[in-house]
C-alpha cells in the first residue's frame, strides 16, 4: 500500500478520535495540538494496528510525534 | 495498574510538553508544577491532605490512631491480617536476637542467612514448585525479573492496566513492549500472532488489578500465550493467600498455575511484612541470582523481616477459615455498598478489593475526609494512576475485620455519602 493510500485510510479512523476537530495535517502533533490523553492514544494505536494488522511498539510510539511520522511508520511497517 | 498516586504507571509516549516562556535558569522542578498546582488547590479548600496521613499507634491489622483518631482500617493490603500473629512476630523478635538488625550485603555475597534460605523454602512448599527467589521488595522481584529474561529484540505482551512495577521492568529491560486493552483476550491474541517469527514472547498478567480489584481470565489469557509461544508471568500480589484452593492465587483458582511460568509476589500484603519473590518450575532458573542486577545490587532483607515471613507463609497454608471470613466480608461490604446506592468498581466482589467510583476527584477527596472524621481509612485514587480518569475510593478487607466492623463501615459510608450528596 503506498503513502497516499496508507494516509487516506488513517484519516478515516482518525476521525471518531479527533473531538475537537483540529485540522489535521502532516505536522500535526499528537501531543501538542490533539492534546490526547493516554488512554485515547492507545486506542488510536489499537484502532491502526488492527486496520493494517502490523504492531507498534510503546518504543516505536515514543519516535511518533506528528500525523505525517505516524504515516510514514506505517507505510514502513507494512512493508517489514 | 498501582496505587501510586501521581503517577501514572505506563511511562508517557508520543507525548511532549508544550514550549513554556524561557526561564533564566533551567528549574527541574518545573515540570511538576501542573501537580504542585492541583494539590494547592485541593488543599486551598480546606480538605484534610489524603496523602500526608500519619499512623499515630497501630492498635491492630484492622484499627489504628491516625491524626489523633481512633479509626477503622479499610485501605490496607493486610488481607489475612498476619501483622500482629504472635508467632510472626515471636518469630522476628528472635532472629533479631540471633542474627541482628540487618545483613548490610547483597544475596549473593554476604547477605544471604538461614533465614533467607528458609523463607525461599516455604515459597516452594506454599506453591509447590522448584524454585524460590526473595528479592528486597515486590517491586523489584517485577523489575528485575521482567527486565532479566525479556531484553532487547524480545517482546513483552502485556496488560495496559499493569502495576508499575511491570511497565519499569519493561523499560529497563529494552525489549519491544505490546500493550493491550485491559483483560482483552482477542487482543492480546491478535499482537501475539503479529510479532515477527523467531522473536522470544513474554505475556504479562496480573491475577487481580489493584485499582478497581477485578480478576483476570488467566485460564483463556495462559492458553493463548501458550498456544503463541510466549512464556507467562504472572503477578499474584493481591490474592496470595485467599484466592485458590490453596491460596496460590488467581491461576491456582481457574486450574492454569502449572501453565505459568513465572509467579511474582509479595510480602508486603497477605504475608504481612515486606519483600518479593518469584517462582518458577524453570530448570534453569537459578541462574537468575547471578544475572538478575536488582537482585545483585542491593541489600538482603533483615534478618526479622525474612524470618517473619517463613512463619506467615507457613500459617497461611492452613488459613482456610480467615480466607473464608475474609471472602464473607467482601461479600457482606460489596452488596452493602451497592444497596446503599454507591457505583462499585465490580458487578461482584472478585477479590478483597472493592473499588467505590467517585464522580470526579473533588468529591471524592471530600468522601474520603468525611469517611476519615467518622473514624474510617479508605485509599483514595485518582488519575493518572487510575484507569479511564476515574477517582476511586479503594476499599480493601481484612480476615480480622469482625462481622461488626463491617457493619459499622457501612454506616460510616452512607452518612458520608449523603453528606457529601453522591447517593
Amino acid at each position: 500500500m503506498d503513502r497516499a493510500e496508507t494516509a487516506a485510510r488513517i484519516a478515516g479512523l482518525i476521525e471518531p478520535f479527533n473531538k475537537k476537530g483540529v485540522a489535521i495535517a502532516d505536522y500535526t502533533s499528537f501531543a501538542g495540538d490533539l492534546e490526547w490523553d493516554s488512554l485515547t492514544v492507545m486506542d488510536f494505536v489499537a484502532a491502526i494496528e488492527d486496520e493494517f494488522d502490523i504492531i507498534i511498539t510503546m518504543n516505536q510510539q515514543a519516535e511518533i510525534e506528528t500525523y505525517g511520522q505516524l504515516i510514514d511508520a506505517v507505510v514502513k511497517l507494512q512493508g517489514a | 495498574m498501582s496505587e501510586g498516586i501521581s503517577q501514572a504507571d505506563r511511562p508517557d509516549v508520543a507525548e511532549s510538553t508544550k514550549p513554556g516562556p524561557a526561564p533564566a535558569a533551567t528549574d527541574l522542578f518545573s515540570k511538576f508544577d501542573p501537580l504542585i498546582e492541583q494539590r494547592r488547590a485541593l488543599l486551598a479548600g480546606g480538605v484534610e491532605d489524603p496523602f500526608s496521613l500519619v499512623m499515630e499507634r497501630v492498635l491492630s491489622p484492622t484499627v489504628a490512631i491516625c491524626n489523633g483518631r481512633e479509626t477503622i482500617l479499610l485501605g490496607t493490603y493486610n488481607y489475612m491480617g498476619m501483622t500482629f500473629d504472635p508467632d510472626v512476630i515471636a518469630a522476628g523478635k528472635q532472629a533479631l536476637d540471633d542474627y541482628g538488625a540487618g545483613t548490610t550485603g547483597s544475596r549473593v555475597l554476604n547477605g544471604t542467612y538461614a533465614g533467607h534460605r528458609a523463607v525461599e523454602e516455604a515459597l516452594k512448599d506454599f506453591y509447590a514448585m522448584d524454585h524460590a527467589m526473595v528479592f528486597s521488595t515486590g517491586y523489584q522481584a517485577n523489575l528485575g525479573i521482567i527486565c532479566t529474561i525479556a531484553g532487547k529484540g524480545d517482546y513483552i505482551v502485556l496488560d495496559i492496566d499493569s502495576h508499575a512495577s511491570i511497565w519499569d521492568g519493561c523499560k529497563m529491560g529494552d525489549a519491544e513492549v505490546v500493550p493491550f486493552k485491559h483483560n482483552d483476550i482477542e487482543a492480546m491474541e491478535k499482537r501475539l500472532k503479529r510479532i515477527p517469527a523467531g522473536a522470544g514472547k513474554l505475556v504479562v498478567l496480573e491475577g487481580v488489578y489493584s485499582m478497581l480489584g477485578d480478576i483476570a481470565p488467566l485460564k483463556e489469557m495462559v492458553r493463548v500465550a501458550k498456544e503463541n509461544g510466549a512464556m507467562v508471568l504472572v503477578d499474584e500480589a493481591h490474592s496470595m493467600g485467599f484466592i485458590g484452593p490453596n491460596g496460590r492465587g488467581v491461576a491456582e483458582d481457574q486450574g492454569c498455575l502449572d501453565d505459568v511460568d513465572f509467579v511474582i509476589g509479595t510480602f508486603s500484603k497477605s504475608v504481612g511484612t515486606v519483600g518479593g519473590f518469584c517462582v518458577s518450575n524453570h530448570p534453569k532458573f537459578e541462574i537468575m541470582r547471578l544475572v538478575c542486577r536488582p537482585y545483585v545490587f542491593t541489600a538482603s532483607l533483615p534478618p526479622s523481616v525474612v524470618a517473619t515471613a517463613a512463619v506467615s507463609i507457613r500459617k497461611l497454608m492452613h488459613g482456610a477459615a480467615k480466607r473464608a471470613h475474609l471472602w464473607e466480608n467482601s461479600r457482606t461490604l460489596h452488596q452493602g455498598l451497592r444497596d446503599q446506592g454507591f457505583t462499585l468498581g465490580t458487578d461482584t466482589p472478585q477479590s478483597a478489593i472493592i473499588a467505590v467510583i467517585m464522580p470526579d476527584l473533588e468529591r471524592g477527596a471530600a468522601m474520603w475526609e468525611a469517611l476519615l472524621h467518622e473514624g474510617l481509612y479508605v485509599n483514595l485514587a485518582r488519575p493518572p494512576a487510575t484507569p479511564a480518569g476515574m477517582t476511586l475510593l479503594r476499599c480493601s478487607l481484612c480476615a480480622e475485620h469482625s462481622p461488626a466492623q463491617v457493619q459499622t463501615v457501612l454506616g460510616m459510608f452512607e452518612r458520608a455519602g449523603k453528606a457529601v450528596g453522591i447517593i
